[in-house]
């Protein structure tokens, strides 16, 4: 069986909240995270809306070191120290310990180091100057420059390790510190992930056709999944945080307790029978979503609230298919439904934690918060689960257990069932 | 310029790559980059890079290799700020 792992701690930068009260009043009220992006209009971008944290620099200067603090470009560095620092605090720790954490360890998720800081390496070089890069260009092109930075800065010696799995990176992570834990190999794991979308990136997913653009005049109406006027997703920056930890050890020192991770599961459909590199397999979907069932021994039934990944393109329709058969239940028997990014867009590698921070805060509080823009929803979906499991405004609601998929490129699923803590 | 002014000048590039802002303020030719200062070795190179930029000079390797106290740091700087006068 293993250790039960609980979770203890809380961090968030969010296009609609940089901290979790914040961000926790945004959810509960439907605030969109959406802007107009003036730059993409001048850069020809068929999607000129973005979700994208209100992060300045200033707001780190507490969370290191000033020497450390200049010289840092990578954004989504900067993104990932805050929200895991954070949660490091909300679990009721210091951030400097003298002595290194042996029990401790970090698996912290991005997709493609900051590009404004690749940018800057090549322009340098190619120039000839590669002479005045200096000496913090390296730890920040580094794909594990966010975990070597937080892992620095709480003095973290158990696993640190830097995962990369498109979309379904921020959910493999926290699974991934999960399985440590449960299987006695550390007794804390600071778990996450972070992205920061750049204009490189942004041109990429524009370039393929999959994004948003027949909202640039209505921001906020931008990033509709389930929705039949959706055109494409919405890109989203920042990053979410956990702090998980073995239950004895976290009741030996007295720590609040938000839920409990169950069990989880990852896989991939292998990129046949439906499934490719950028369209995930029906077939693994669905043995993902069962086995994480079974890691967490519960019932399908029990399942209160779906945290889909429901980006908002023509896959929307097939994630709602595959739920209903891996849970089999549809009509009014299926859970409620919901996605985050109708109110922040799509943060890539850093959608899986961010909605897995708001999917705890669901389980806290007891609510469901609002689907964003779904006055029109599919009529597939609506077939098959029904109109009453697509709330558009907040249902407050007893949820004893949620389930969080992420769905990447690669054909890569990932599958997390938290629960309520219950002392048996 | 002379070692009392160079000195002043090299307080302003020294400034962000050390914590103990209170040794700053009181150094002297004989104050340790590394030990005194507690600067990360690695940003030694970022120091010659400022210093460069604002001395209007080049450090070549074998000059940027005596730089590990102030003393040696002026010592370097006048040399190369004669050699471009």
């Amino acid at each position: 069986m293993g250790n039960r792992v609980v979770i203890t701690g809380l961090g968030i930068v969010s296009p609609n909240g940089l901290n979790i009260p914040d961000f926790l009043h945004a959810i509960q009220n439907g605030i969109s995270g959406i802007r107009f992006v003036p730059e993409y209009e001048d850069l020809k971008f068929n999607c000129q809306v973005s979700g994208m944290p209100e992060f300045e620099w200033e707001q780190l200067r507490n969370y290191i070191t000033e020497t450390s603090l200049y010289g840092l470009k990578g954004k989504g560095i900067a993104y990932g120290i805050k929200a895991a620092l954070d949660a490091w605090t909300d679990a009721g720790n210091e951030i400097v310990s003298e002595d290194t954490l042996w029990e401790t360890g970090c698996v912290f998720g991005s997709s493609v180091a900051d590009t404004d800081v690749i940018k800057n390496a090549i322009t340098r070089v190619d120039a000839r100057e590669s002479k005045k890069l200096g000496s913090r260009v390296v730890e920040q092109i580094m794909n594990s420059g966010v975990t070597a930075y937080i892992s620095g800065r709480l003095g973290l010696g158990n696993k640190i390790i830097n995962n990369s799995a498109a979309c379904a990176t921020g959910t493999q992570s926290i699974l991934m510190g999960y399985e440590y834990i449960k299987f006695g190999m550390a007794k804390r794991m600071v778990v996450g992930s972070c992205e920061y979308v750049d204009r490189y990136v942004f041109g990429g997913f524009d370039s393929m056709r999959v994004l948003s653009r027949k909202f640039n005049n209505e921001p906020e109406r931008a990033s509709r999944p389930m929705s039949a006027s959706a055109g494409g997703f919405v890109p989203g920056s920042g990053a979410g945080a956990l702090i998980l930890e073995d239950l004895e050890f976290a009741l030996a020192r007295g720590a609040k307790i938000y839920g409990e991770l169950k069990g989880g599961s990852t896989n991939s459909g292998g990129q046949k029978n439906g499934g490719s590199m950028t369209a995930p397999g029906p077939e693994g979907v669905i043995r993902c979503i069962k086995e994480a069932i079974a890691d967490a021994n519960i019932s399908a039934d029990e399942i209160d609230l779906v945290s889909g990944h429901l980006t908002a393109t023509i896959a929307d329709k097939l994630e709602i298919q595959n739920w209903v058969k891996a849970l089999g239940r549809s009509g009014d028997d299926f859970p409620m439904v919901n996605s985050l990014k109708s109110m922040v867009g799509h943060s890539l590698s850093a959608a899986g934690s961010i909605e897995t921070v708001a999917a705890v805060l669901q389980l806290k509080h007891n609510f469901i918060h609002p689907n964003l823009n779904l006055e029109d929803p599919i009529p597939e979906i609506l077939d098959i689960i029904g109109a009453n499991n697509l709330p558009t405004t907040k249902v407050e609601k007893v949820i004893n257990t949620v389930a969080k998929a992420n769905f990447g490129f690669g054909d890569v699923n990932s599958c997390l069932i938290i629960s309520k803590y219950n002392n048996n | 310029m002379d070692r009392k002014e160079i000195l002043s000048e090299l307080k302003k590039v020294l400034a962000p790559y050390t914590e103990s802002k209170e040794m700053l303020a009181g150094i002297n030719e004989e104050t340790d980059l590394i030990k005194d200062l507690k600067i990360n070795s690695a940003n030694l190179v970022d120091i010659i890079i400022d210093a460069e930029a604002q001395y209007n000079i080049e450090i070549d390797f074998d000059a940027a290799e005596k730089m590990y106290n102030v003393g040696n740091c002026i010592d370097v700087i006048s040399e190369k700020i004669n050699k471009t006068a």
